[in-house]
Order: structure tokens, then C-alpha cells, then sequence
């Protein structure tokens, strides 16, 4: 049964989401999502393509407005806070893009020392000596002074992490962090996000569908559904909670399975929203090609 | 349509407040970034507009000298060649440059830095997008397209003496006074307004249909194609209108 009670887990939370529900149009893409993450934890937030992780995400950063529902960071209203309240705030979480969203215009050292510039009053040398650190941290010493265009999809998230950790903020949110990185990378980034969480204390927020992330690093996991059941968590709880989970989307999901099967309640699986109608499949090359 | 002019003054609202009351509230504009926008999207316009210009002062000078030959009055040409660039054409050219050059490139820019999650990820690190990226624009806009219409007057102004001396006979000095002569201050002031508006249009329509880019590649495409439609659409429109304020 979909479930989005929140977690019994005992601490002050720093994010508490209460009923959180998302339209984009007539769609429903988020229906009554509640959770709670607290201090120390690397929360992730699974589930497939088109569930709503990312928007999910976006709601939870400030950059996109609920239909209705709550959401307290660090104890702070942030749908109905004020821009000059929300940008104070922000200073206190680093956010990892999927894309990285390094800025085009600056190297990459650049861009590590931009939070430092904007909300420091370190001097040039000291915030030159943070940068070298962090980039060491990620992996990326010797690659500062260039562009992100002259750098890998892999370096790019690993200065973006570097970037997202220059503060050393106490909550970080990180959007498919391994998503395009080679098996060696993924494991480096989701040594960096442990580290995180078990040597500064930090708390982690990550979307992703990569299981074999999602079960090294996660503490509490979320997973939100498709079809029927978009935009609503499905299961949550600690890493053996889920694996064990009797939901069998949930299953699915974690054992990659094609085929899945229907629940009691009838609800499709992850495939048939994949794999949609047949009406997906029903292009002709000469339309195709008459838009590009 | 209405979205879009909602954005549109939602962008120029927040640009008032940006630019008038954040200074004093201790966020002050961002001077480097305002030179390096004077760079790109003015100094880097130069060349562009000074070729413009003076091929326009040339065709100018020989349009007029071969219809003023007829009635035997070539000594109007200067007269004509200045009182047309400083009141109507420079600021008219320039902007048309400045869009062309400028304007697209701010859009590109902005939709590019958009679609990339760029202004998401300022956002998110606690740096106001207008003051980061707007506000130099505007400011480096509102400097430089004066200053690139009183250069390309001078141009125009010196492709306009290439005719009138070595074809028409005419001495420096005679072209000189007489391109003064027909010129008062007040035609500098409203060919200096005109410019200063135009320059308002287009980094705020660059930047606001920049800013409000959707759908990839093909969006960003798209928004620099009506980024340089609305606002030659608009700076036409303007000019109209500021010509006929000052007519009457």
C-alpha cells in the first residue's frame, strides 16, 4: 500500500515535507508527499523516470513554488518565505546539479571560489588555498584553471560537488550525482557523499535510480511512483526496510526487472510506464526527420 | 503574449529595484562585470558600426549630391549628411547593430545559461541572478549605445567629407561649417535620448526573453530569433513615436 507517513525517526529534522503537492497544468506530478529528514542522514529519493525526484528536488531548494503543502528547512518555512529571507538561507545548503551547472564563463577553480567570494570575507589567498583543498578533495587538483568545457561529464560533477561543499554547508542536495560516471567514479562520488555525512556531519539529500548508490550510501530512502501512484511515495525506511519492501514496484524497480507484475490494487508497473501504448511506437521516419 | 509582457515588466520591476534601491541596501552593482559587458557588448561592437556608419555618410553624400546637383545646391550636402545621421539615422543604425550584434548574443547567452541550470545553480548559491547577470548588462547597455551612436555619427560624419572633398571639391573647413551649421544642440539631445531608449528596449527584451527560455537547443534557437524580431519591431515602434514627440 502507498504510504507518506512521515518517518518515526527520533532528533530535530532539518527538512520536514507535509502533504506536498505539485500540478503542472492538469497534471499531478507530486500528490501529498511527506517526509522527514534529520541531521546526520544521506536521505535519498528514488524512483523511476518521470516520478517526480528532480521537481521533488526543486521544491525542496526554493526554485519551484508547491501548489500546496509545507516544507521546513532547517525549521523555516520556505514556500511562503520572502526572496531576501530564501537567499539568506540558501547559504546555508550546497546543491550538485545533474548537469553539473558549472558557470560556461569561469575556470573551474573560478567557480569553486564563487560561493567563497559572495559570502566570505576571506582574503584572496586563504579562499585560493579552500579551492586547492576541495578540488584535492574531489579529485581535481591540476584542473582548476580550466574551463568546464575543457573537462569530462565526470570532472564536471566533481568540480560541481567541490563547488556545492565550499562552504562546508550542513545540508547538501545532490540531483543523480552518479548519473554518466564510470563505475570507478561512481564509487568515488558516493565515497565523497559518506564522507560527507560521517566526518563533517553533514545531512545529504540525493535523488537518484542507481541501486547499487542508493544502498551504499543511503540511511533513509524514499521511492516515488509512477502511473497511478505519481508523484506519491510508495515506500520508505532505512536500506533493509526497502529491499524487503512488499510492494512489488518496489521490487522491480530495485531488481531492474522488465517484467514486474501488477499489485493487488491493480496498479501498472514501471515497465508499462516505460514502455507506454502502443501508440509510442507508431513513428514514421519522414516525420521524424521533417523536425529536424 | 501576455505571458510574455507579464515577464517582461516582472523583469523590468525587479531590474528598478536592482539597480535604485539594493545599493543601498549593501548590494551595490557590480562594476567588473559591467566593464567586461562595456567590452563585449559595446567595444567589441565598434568596428561593426563604425563600417555601418561610414558606408552610410558615403551613400548619404552621393544619394543627396546627385539629386541637389540638379537644382545646383551640392553646398546642403554636409548640412543634410549631419542633420540626418545625428537626428534619425546613427541612433537608428546603431541599435539595429547593437541588436543584431549585442542583443542576440544576450539572449543566447541568458537561454543557454538557462536550459544548463547556470541560473538555477546561482540562485541556489545565494546570488541573486539580476545582480550577477542583468543589472552589468543593462548598465554597459545604457553607457555604451550613446556612446556607439555619437562614434558612429563621427563615421558617418567622415564618410559624408570622403564625397564632399575629393568629389565634391568641397575644403574640410567648408564641410565642416556647414555640417555644423544645420545641427543645434537640441538635435544632439534627441538623437542621444533616442539611442538611450533603444538601448533600454533591447538589453530588457534580450534579457527577458533570455531569462524565460524553455525546451533545449531548438528554445534557445527560437528565442534568439524573437529576441531580434521584437526588438527591431520595438525600436522601430519607439523611434516613431520619440520622432513625432519632437516634431510637433
Amino acid at each position: 500500500m502507498p504510504s507518506s507517513t512521515p518517518d518515526s525517526t527520533v532528533g530535530e529534522p532539518i527538512i520536514e515535507v507535509d502533504s506536498l503537492v505539485r500540478h503542472f497544468g492538469t497534471q499531478k506530478v507530486l500528490d501529498g508527499v511527506s517526509f522527514k529528514v534529520h541531521a546526520g542522514d544521506t536521505f535519498v529519493i528514488m524512483g523511476g523516470s518521470g516520478c517526480g525526484k528532480s521537481t521533488l528536488l526543486r521544491h525542496l531548494i526554493g526554485t519551484e513554488k508547491p501548489t500546496s503543502g509545507s516544507i521546513k528547512i532547517f525549521g523555516q518555512e520556505i514556500t511562503t518565505m520572502r526572496a531576501e529571507a530564501l537567499q539568506k538561507l540558501r547559504g546555508r545548503y550546497g546543491m550538485l546539479f545533474q548537469s553539473g551547472a558549472l558557470l560556461q564563463s569561469l575556470t573551474v577553480a573560478e567557480n569553486v571560489a564563487l560561493p567563497l567570494i559572495e559570502h566570505t570575507q576571506l582574503d584572496a589567498g586563504l579562499i585560493d588555498t579552500v579551492v586547492k583543498m576541495k578540488l584535492e578533495q574531489v579529485g581535481l587538483t591540476g584542473h582548476g584553471h580550466k574551463k568546464p568545457s575543457e573537462i569530462s561529464g565526470g570532472m564536471k560533477k566533481r568540480a560541481a560537488l567541490a563547488r556545492a561543499l565550499a562552504l562546508d554547508p550542513p545540508l547538501v542536495f545532490s540531483d543523480e550525482p552518479t548519473a554518466g560516471l564510470d563505475p570507478i567514479m561512481t564509487a568515488v562520488v558516493d565515497e565523497l557523499t559518506q564522507r560527507l555525512t560521517q566526518k563533517i556531519g553533514a545531512t545529504v539529500v540525493v535523488v537518484t535510480h542507481d541501486m547499487n548508490s542508493v544502498f551504499r550510501i543511503g540511511t533513509r530512502i524514499i521511492m516515488l511512483g509512477t502511473g497511478p501512484n505519481q508523484g506519491r511515495i510508495i515506500a520508505q525506511g532505512t536500506p533493509e526496510e526497502i529491499k524487503a519492501h512488499p510492494h512489488p514496484a518496489v521490487q522491480q524497480f530495485i531488481n531492474g526487472d522488465p517484467e514486474g507484475g501488477a499489485d493487488d490494487s491493480g496498479e501498472l508497473l514501471y515497465r508499462e510506464t516505460l514502455l507506454g501504448s502502443n501508440e509510442t511506437g507508431r513513428y514514421s521516419r519522414s516525420a521524424i526527420l521533417s523536425k529536424s | 503574449m501576455i505571458v510574455a509582457l507579464r515577464q517582461y515588466f516582472a523583469l523590468c520591476g525587479d531590474l528598478l529595484y536592482w539597480l535604485f534601491a539594493a545599493p543601498f541596501r549593501g548590494k551595490p552593482w557590480r562594476i567588473g562585470h559591467t566593464f567586461a559587458q562595456i567590452v563585449r557588448i559595446g567595444v567589441h561592437a565598434v568596428p561593426m558600426s563604425a563600417l555601418t556608419a561610414l558606408t552610410i555618410g558615403v551613400v548619404l553624400a552621393m544619394q543627396s549630391a546627385a539629386q541637389l546637383a540638379k537644382l545646383g545646391a551640392t553646398v546642403y550636402v554636409p548640412g543634410l549628411v549631419s542633420s540626418s545621421l545625428i537626428r534619425e539615422l546613427a541612433p537608428l543604425v546603431t541599435a539595429v547593430i547593437v541588436i543584431g550584434r549585442s542583443g542576440s548574443s544576450v539572449t543566447a547567452e541568458l537561454g543557454t545559461m538557462k536550459v544548463s541550470e547556470e541560473i538555477e545553480a546561482l540562485e541556489v548559491m545565494a546570488i541573486p541572478p539580476m545582480s550577477w547577470l542583468i543589472v552589468p548588462r543593462f548598465l554597459a547597455m545604457v553607457i555604451m549605445m550613446p556612446l556607439l551612436t555619437v562614434f558612429s555619427i563621427y563615421v558617418g560624419l567622415a564618410g559624408g567629407w570622403l564625397i564632399s572633398h575629393y568629389s565634391l571639391h568641397m575644403s574640410t573647413a567648408f564641410y565642416v561649417s556647414h555640417a555644423l551649421q544645420y545641427v543645434e544642440l537640441r538635435d544632439v539631445g534627441i538623437g542621444l535620448l533616442k539611442s538611450g531608449v533603444f538601448g533600454v528596449l533591447v538589453v530588457t527584451i534580450a534579457c527577458s526573453i533570455g531569462l524565460n527560455v524553455s525546451g533545449g537547443a531548438e528554445g534557445v534557437g527560437l528565442a534568439t530569433t524573437r529576441s531580434v524580431v521584437v526588438s527591431l519591431l520595438s525600436v522601430f515602434i519607439a523611434n516613431a513615436v520619440l520622432t513625432a514627440l519632437f516634431f510637433f
